[in-house]
């Protein structure tokens, strides 16, 4: 072998290493903590015990967390795809000369503490703000209603945490859509709407793929706005798993409500990634 | 190495290719090629895309290596030498200028990484030579096509290549531009005096500035020579049909001596001479361009002592200022076409019009009926 | 064409446009309401859900709240130490991937993309239960955070790369060799300036990642507080204001090196 051949594996071999030692092993040391004894602590120690009954006991204890969790991002996803559809096509086709000010005010959220952007939603949706007043006065809520712990608030946070993972690879696949295609189609009669749905959506499909992608997975895995925006009714599942170590460090449980977490992602991507590939076809 | 003090002193050398071959994993790029460049020529090599003629051009640069066959400089061979390490530079096909680097710089880069004195005086007479002496400090994506073009030439030939090679460097420009920049590519070769190989599929822009042409297709040389040689005695159809546009008409050899082919034409005979006759047996293609067809309404005297063959119809006219192109049926169903220059001397014919159609015997040539009969005749820009 | 049509045009062609606008507002009301409080006096009172009046103690004294300070400097140290870690890696394993054939490279591509694809509890507790059932459990701190972040940020240095890289003219290369460059003088004349953008933006890309991180930091930082951390702590308790001058700093800081980025690429080719 030459040494230009193996120039290959000295380059990838450090961030296959940090890959594999960080990030593929500790899936397997999760598998293990999903099969642990239940009965051991932090302080005992644990063995792993294959019992698989762990799993059957994550469902049972936080099937609604579990549900929640995927109810709540499919949801905030679709809201996201609207949003940042709306979004990517105004600055792709229409923004002008305001397409790189609007790109860039897409992208200035990421660089401002998630944390603290979550904080003043709090403010916003708080109880005396303009926007509860202003619902309650337009009778859309109660005279004693409010946003703050409501499903609402805990999916208008993960809409807003998550809506710039959907605009970029949105934007980046609209970008490529050469404008003249759209107006071939209106020249071929077709309606401007048409002209969207079987155009420049069709053509957009990879975006709308990576931008779901993007937003639904880490928003099923999401805590921080049901913690900071809901209450206990609004709990997702990575508030119960993040508990099960911090408070009951009952790894055998989390291992097993993670383990069961990435199956039910993993089933619904590939899923989806199936059923988004046969309608590009179409 | 004296031979290495030979080529800094200035005099130059040729390039030669010996049975150069290029095989990738699914086609031969260039079969067997055989090619001397001798010094100080421009040298077009000229053929449809995919003809092989790039690949040719970039195991001379270096930038592909040959898998088999050898490439000389004079006496050096330079088959496997690193691209760095030759005396041959390129004007990339889209100019390849380096985005990061102003004017200046891009033009400086070569002589740079050679470690030469005085960067900044040379710099400043290449882009003199090509005008440019203003635009030194601007970005590449700040310049017009023709702009760029001129930076790449200027960037290669700032090195004093023994050959500089051209890769299609006029492809990106407009009709107007290009037919500009022709005329000064030949101006600056003639000027510095260097061996130029310059790639192209356009048939005018190799005849406008070559010295010597060759014709590649499907990997091989068709045909080598003169712009003048090759339009006027093609030897193959490809050749023919590619440089150009051609009359072939199916004809029998009815007889040879030692100056002239004898070819029965659908009961006409018409004779060509000996050296443009490409076979001298069975049955062949009877080959004359369209300007040099004469026409004459039916029965009128045409001044030209020649073939003469009756029974034309005019089917098209197409008046294009210098000259009105004619198409004439044939009594055999062919259609010729008819270029006459608009002198004045005749009203144009009219659609429909019968005519005598004839040719000067010397201007007509013989191709052997085995060759395809529109090769190279469907790339017509 | 009649003016009511003519105004059906208009709304038609602008319809898109203030959606669009709208979305942008509805994503930066709350940096507004950060940048807002960062001026509120909220000296006498704990409620934080509510303007009580303009001060700038909250820039004056930044540092008031206990441990803040500390963390933000703790952040700022890891958030760099990842970046660098991230970036070398990242670039390398891009170049691997775009101009090297090797054995398992579609492997390799898959195993980049994932943690990209997982849900960030999930690595966390994966990465938590290595460290356990390594006996690592009681050494949680600066170490673990470093490899958590740098494991997280990897992913994405090696695509922003790759994009670059994968971008970048091969001719480019082949004219420096033609002028005489050798293969790593044409490494670092032209190869490396044109993909520094690339690894200049996937630098950028890390820090914000590995400074913003909280799911994963939260369960691998032992009793480490980073400032994310900070944050959530007190977030259970009551936020003091000088939360959103940190939050106001870190906006106007990336705007200026985006908005000074932006300008320094575009007026290139804005002069053409």
């Amino acid at each position: 072998m030459t040494g230009r051949k193996l120039t290959g594996y000295w380059l990838i071999l450090p961030a296959a290493l940090w890959l594999g030692l960080f990030f593929a092993i500790p899936f397997y040391s999760l598998l293990a903590n999903s099969l642990y004894d239940p009965e051991g602590s932090v302080l005992t120690g644990y063995h792993v015990s294959y019992r698989f009954a762990n799993f059957a006991d994550a469902i049972r204890d936080s099937g609604p967390e579990l549900w929640r969790s995927l109810w709540y991002a499919g949801l905030a996803t679709a809201i996201c795809l609207v949003l940042g559809y709306v979004l990517a096509y105004a600055i792709a086709f229409k923004a002008g000369k305001w397409r790189n000010l609007m790109l860039v005010l897409v992208i200035a959220p990421f660089f401002t503490s998630f944390l603290v952007r979550t904080l003043s939603w709090k403010l916003i949706l708080a109880d005396d703000g303009f926007i509860v007043d202003t619902l309650r006065f337009v009778h859309i809520l109660g005279e004693d209603g409010r946003l703050l712990a409501t499903p609402v608030a805990v999916i208008a946070g993960l809409v807003y945490n998550f809506l710039p993972f959907m605009v970029l690879p949105l934007y980046a696949s609209l970008e490529k859509i050469d404008g003249r295609l759209v107006e071939a189609a209106g020249d071929l009669y077709a309606s401007p709407l048409r002209g969207f749905l079987k155009v420049t959506l069709p053509l957009s499909m990879p975006g709308v793929v990576a931008g779901t992608l993007l937003t639904f997975i880490p928003a099923a895995g999401d805590y921080i706005n049901a913690q900071l925006l809901g209450s206990p009714n609004q709990r997702m599942v990575g508030n119960v798993i993040q508990d099960l170590y911090t408070d009951t460090g009952d790894f055998a449980a989390a291992g097993a409500l993670s383990v069961t977490l990435m199956v039910i992602i993993v089933a619904a991507v590939l899923v989806y990634i199936r059923r988004a590939g046969t309608e590009e076809l179409l | 190495m004296s031979l290495a003090a030979e080529s800094t002193s200035g005099s130059a050398r040729s390039l030669r290719l010996t049975a150069l071959t290029k095989e990738f994993a699914t086609f031969t790029a260039v079969r067997s090629l055989d090619l001397e460049v001798p010094a100080g020529t421009f040298f077009a090599l000229l053929g449809p895309s995919g003809c092989g003629k790039t690949t040719t051009l970039r195991m001379v640069a270096g930038l592909d290596t040959p898998t088999s066959g050898t490439i000389h400089l004079g006496q050096d061979e330079i088959t496997y030498q690193k691209p760095y390490r030759r005396p041959v530079n390129t004007v990339f096909q889209n100019y390849a200028l380096f985005p990061h680097l102003n004017i200046h710089d891009n033009v400086a880069f070569g002589l740079r990484r050679r470690g030469v004195k005085d960067v900044d005086r040379q710099v400043q007479e290449m882009l003199a030579l090509v005008e440019l002496e203003a635009q030194a400090r601007k970005k590449p994506t700040q310049m017009s096509g023709g702009q760029q073009q001129r930076v790449a030439l200027a960037r290669a030939l700032i090195n004093r290549p023994e050959v500089l090679l051209l890769d299609e460097p006029l492809g990106a420009l407009d009709l107007k531009l290009r037919r500009g920049m022709q005329i000064e590519l030949k101006r600056i070769q003639t000027e510095v005096g260097l061996t130029f190989v310059h790639v192209t599929h356009d048939q005018e822009e190799a005849m406008t500035m070559a010295d010597t042409i060759a014709v590649m297709n499907g990997g091989v040389i068709e045909q080598m020579g003169s712009p003048a040689e090759l339009y006027e005695n093609p030897r193959t159809t490809f050749v023919a049909n590619f440089l150009g546009q051609t009359n072939l008409m199916p004809g029998t050899v009815a007889g040879a001596d030692s100056d002239v082919v004898r070819v029965d034409m659908h009961g006409t005979q018409v004779s060509i001479p000996a050296d443009r006759a490409h076979t001298r047996e069975g049955s062949g293609w009877v080959g004359i361009r369209p300007e040099k067809v004469l026409l004459a309404p039916e029965g009128e005297p045409i001044d030209a002592p020649g073939n003469h063959m009756t029974g034309g119809v005019i089917t098209d006219v197409s008046f294009v200022g210098v000259s009105t192109q004619y198409l004439v049926r044939m009594p055999w169903g062919q259609e010729l076409m008819a270029f006459e220059q608009n002198t004045g001397r005749r009203a144009v014919l009219a659609h429909g019009t019968k005519v005598d159609v004839s040719w000067r015997p010397e201007f007509a040539f013989l191709l052997p009926a085995t060759q395809d009969v529109n090769a190279g005749a469907v790339e017509e820009a | 064409m009649n003016g009511v049509q003519r105004l059906g045009r208009w709304i038609g062609d602008h319809l898109v446009l203030f959606g669009g606008l709208l979305v942008v507002a509805y994503m930066f009301t709350p940096i507004a309401v950060v940048m807002l409080m960062s001026f509120n006096d909220n000296s006498r009172s704990r409620n934080i859900y509510a303007f009580r009046g303009f001060t700038l103690d909250n820039w004056t004294n930044v540092c008031g709240p206990n441990g803040m300070c500390e963390a933000v400097a703790r952040s700022v140290g890891i958030g760099l130490a990842a970046t660098i870690a991230a970036t070398i890696l990242g670039t390398l394993a891009a170049f691997a991937l775009v101009r090297h054939s090797f054995v398992g490279r579609s492997a390799m591509n898959t195993l980049i993309f994932l943690p990209m694809a997982s849900p960030e509890i999930v690595m966390g507790s994966s990465l938590l239960a290595l460290f356990v059932a390594t006996g690592n459990s009681g050494r949680l701190g600066l170490v673990t955070i470093f490899i958590a972040h740098v494991m997280f940020c990897l992913s994405f240095v090696v695509v922003t790369v790759k994009a670059r890289l994968a971008g970048l003219d091969r001719n480019l290369e082949q004219a420096a060799m033609d002028l005489y460059a050798s293969e790593a003088v044409t490494f670092w004349k032209v190869t490396f300036p044109l993909v520094l953008p690339g690894i200049a933006a996937a630098a950028l890309l890390s820090f914000s990642l590995s400074f913003d991180d909280f799911i994963i930091t939260n369960l691998n930082a032992g009793q480490t507080v980073t400032f994310p951390m900070f944050v959530w702590g007190v977030a259970q308790r009551g936020v003091p204001m000088q939360v959103n001058v940190i939050g106001t700093i870190m906006f106007l800081i990336s705007l200026l090196i985006v908005v000074g980025n932006m300008l320094a690429t575009r007026r290139k080719p804005a002069a053409a």
